[in-house]
């Protein structure tokens, strides 16, 4: 079957986007006019922007994760902390020399397969994200029998539980120490390119026939049932994809900061990544990565209510910890005044932003749709 | 191990299992009447310790003074995140409700940071409750006595409330069906109110002796204690009082006894808990001492 004209636009302009954000990244993260020798570009993002794009490449994997498994297949998981931990713990494990864990170790020497291995970058966030599918593996088989808020208090338990194990296998893990001196292998290359990855594999499995199977699940089980699709076996994949990503992402932000400690991956995180989805729009792909963005340049912008403010005359002083008030207050509202997020099930669209476009123009003209709801687009 | 020693194993964790049993019981209530985590709770049981803190230090309040006020403060506060975070969402998916419980727990935690620094503060002990009496080889303190006493009478003076008076009998009708607890003329937002109220009340009651046995108080003091009080909630059945009660002396039983006779597992206290929790939903879901409910379809 050919494809329609409509398809082929939409390839084209998504193509046209992809290439020009690729352009952008390339640019700003300096390696373009250093590559080229293009001195006569603009001044490149700074480190601090660079990191926030970053965080909000990895935030947008997460929340992909969190919604595949929460907004898509409807089961309420609370434990992605825990598999972001895994993931994080199992790549630092891997990418860093021998040497340098022997050093690292102090209190307990390293044990053995971790002692010795030394895998390259793409390797390590792989097998980060496979152990956290395969222990969402093991924990699946007992807890997703569990339904509603049971099964998100089990899996906050379980993240809870690894924290506690990280804590303790210190010659694995190093305990409460941490693992420090991560080289920074997550530049913006590597994070977008993970990001698009994971959003065009989560377009093509939503939009399969699978995609419908998750769905009806999480609509209605029962039913689903009845229609003689295997429940159980449905979920059972959802989470361990769902946890597979969620440990890529934790590798990456490993990676990312350099750092990693057993209380970084407290319930806080998977607080952060449940409201990324929620104010993205549960059931919603373009959502969780338009959440990821605000969520993410919110909670870097809010850090000015935390500094005094200059006012000429008098200044206010800052409030520390004043962010996280706000914060909660925003979560809050979305909550109880939009439920249904930013973009509740519908995603963006090149139709609908098209209609949206026609719209402004004539203003008292009627327009399409302004969003589809599992059309692909991607602005 | 010696008689001794164990005698006072067992009274820390007396003392600790009435702790859990009495924050337990908000969430128990809670959930049995709304079919809601009210993640709040253990927010709300911080909130009361530094309500004594600030009574005693900044108001200058006699100690029985300030902790009657504590407990009055925090209970209008679980009145309050009820009415403004839960209220509004009666109606709504009840993983909506979840969610704002969890913001509404991080709200009063960050601005516990913010209005009470994030310092740990001490709290006053007075004299009398903690200095240590010698009974035989057994050391302890008379708080470690007083605070199973108190949870006791609290906990009966609640049945009698829910058993007894027509308030209770409403909660009790609420629980099992709320709508037909409407239509017969209940005033069943009052009801929830008042749950949250108790509920909050005995958390504050709890906080404050929690804060007195282990002196040292902060804005996020509350949610371990809490997370453990609702693993305990869950273990005796949620939506049974007696069950929250039993559960979490269980609970405490579990965590200083594990300790105690195999030390080499202290690392993994915390972990206790939440694997007695996956066990006890994998094994009887209901719990110690809750009703089955079937799903309708």
């Amino acid at each position: 079957m050919k494809p329609s004209a409509k398809t082929r636009r939409d390839w084209t302009l998504n193509a046209v986007v992809l290439a020009l954000f690729a352009l952008f990244l390339w640019w700003g993260d300096g390696s373009m006019a250093r590559d080229m020798g293009w001195n006569w570009l603009p001044a490149r993002l700074n480190g601090y922007q660079v990191q926030i794009l970053n965080l909000v490449a990895v935030y947008g994997i997460l929340a992909l994760s969190l919604n595949l498994i929460y907004g898509f297949t409807g089961m309420f998981s609370l434990g992605h902390a825990g598999f972001m931990a895994i993931g994080a713990y199992m790549s630092a494990l891997c990418v860093l020399p021998a040497a340098q864990k022997e050093i690292m170790w102090l209190i307990e020497p390293i044990a053995w397969p971790f002692s010795v291995l030394h895998t390259p970058f793409w390797i390590s966030v792989l097998l980060g994200g496979l152990a956290a599918a395969l222990m969402a593996l093991v924990i699946g088989f007992p807890v997703l029998r569990l339904g509603g808020d049971y099964l998100g208090i089990a899996t906050l338990g379980f993240a809870e539980i690894i924290r506690v194990l990280i804590v303790n296998l210190t010659p694995i893990t190093n305990g409460s120490l941490g693992i420090k001196g991560l080289p920074a292998h997550t530049t913006l290359l590597t994070s977008y390119l993970w990001l698009f990855l994971v959003l065009f594999g989560m377009v093509r499995l939503l939009n399969s026939n699978f995609g419908n199977v998750l769905k009806a699940v999480r609509d209605d089980e029962v039913a689903a049932q009845v229609m003689g699709i295997d429940v159980f076996r449905s979920k059972l994949f959802s989470f361990c994809l769902g946890a597979f990503l969620a440990g890529v992402g934790g590798a990456l932000l490993g990676n990312l900061l350099t750092t990693i400690d057993p209380k970084m991956f407290n319930f806080q995180l998977t607080f952060n990544i449940l409201m990324i989805v929620v104010a993205g729009g549960l059931g919603s792909l373009t959502g969780s990565i338009l959440g990821s963005v605000i969520i993410t340049v919110l909670l870097e912008w809010l850090r000015v209510v935390e500094s005094p403010l200059d006012l000429g005359v008098f200044t206010i002083p800052g409030i520390p910890g004043m962010r996280m008030v706000v914060f909660s207050v925003v979560l809050l509202i979305i909550i109880l005044y939009r439920r249904e997020g930013i973009m509740g099930m519908r995603e963006i669209t090149w139709d609908g932003i098209f209609g949206l476009c026609g719209r402004l123009r004539r203003p008292r003209g009627r327009a399409g749709t302004g969003t589809d709801t599992d059309g692909e687009g991607r602005a | 191990m010696s008689l001794d020693l164990f005698l006072q194993h067992f009274l820390n964790a007396l003392t600790l299992g009435s702790l859990y049993g009495l924050i337990a019981i908000g969430y128990t209530m809670v959930y049995g009447i709304l079919r809601l985590i009210n993640f709040a709770h253990g927010d709300i049981l911080m909130l009361g310790a530094y309500f004594v803190f600030y009574g005693i230090s900044t108001f200058l309040l006699p100690w029985p003074l300030a902790v009657v006020v504590a407990i009055l403060g925090a209970s209008l506060m679980g009145v309050l995140v009820d009415r403004i975070a839960y209220k509004p969402l009666r109606d709504a998916p009840r993983i909506s409700a979840l969610i704002s419980a969890i913001a509404v727990s991080f709200f009063l935690e960050s601005l516990g940071v913010v209005v009470f620094s994030g310092l740990p503060r001490p709290m006053h002990q007075p004299e009398w409750l903690v200095s240590i009496i010698t009974v035989g080889g057994t050391r302890f303190m008379p708080l470690t006595l007083i605070v199973p006493a108190v949870t006791a009478l609290l906990v009966l003076l609640l049945l009698w409330v829910v058993y007894h008076t027509r308030p209770g009998l409403a909660m009790r009708a609420i629980s099992r069906d709320i709508e037909t607890t409407r239509m017969l003329g209940v005033s069943v937002d009052k009801i929830i109110a008042l749950t949250f109220g108790i509920g909050s009340a005995l958390a504050a009651a709890s906080g404050i002796m929690w804060a007195l046995r282990y002196p040292q108080i902060n804005p996020y003091m509350g949610v371990v204690p809490g997370f453990k009080a609702f693993i305990a909630a869950v273990f005796g059945g949620i939506g049974s009082i007696q069950g929250a009660v039993v559960g979490g002396l269980i609970l405490g039983f579990i965590e200083i006894m594990t300790v105690a006779f195999l030390p080499p597992l202290s690392g993994y206290r915390d972990a206790f808990a939440f694997i007695l929790l996956v066990v006890i939903l994998l094994v009887k879901p209901t719990g110690l001492f809750g009703e089955k409910q079937e799903d309708k379809i």
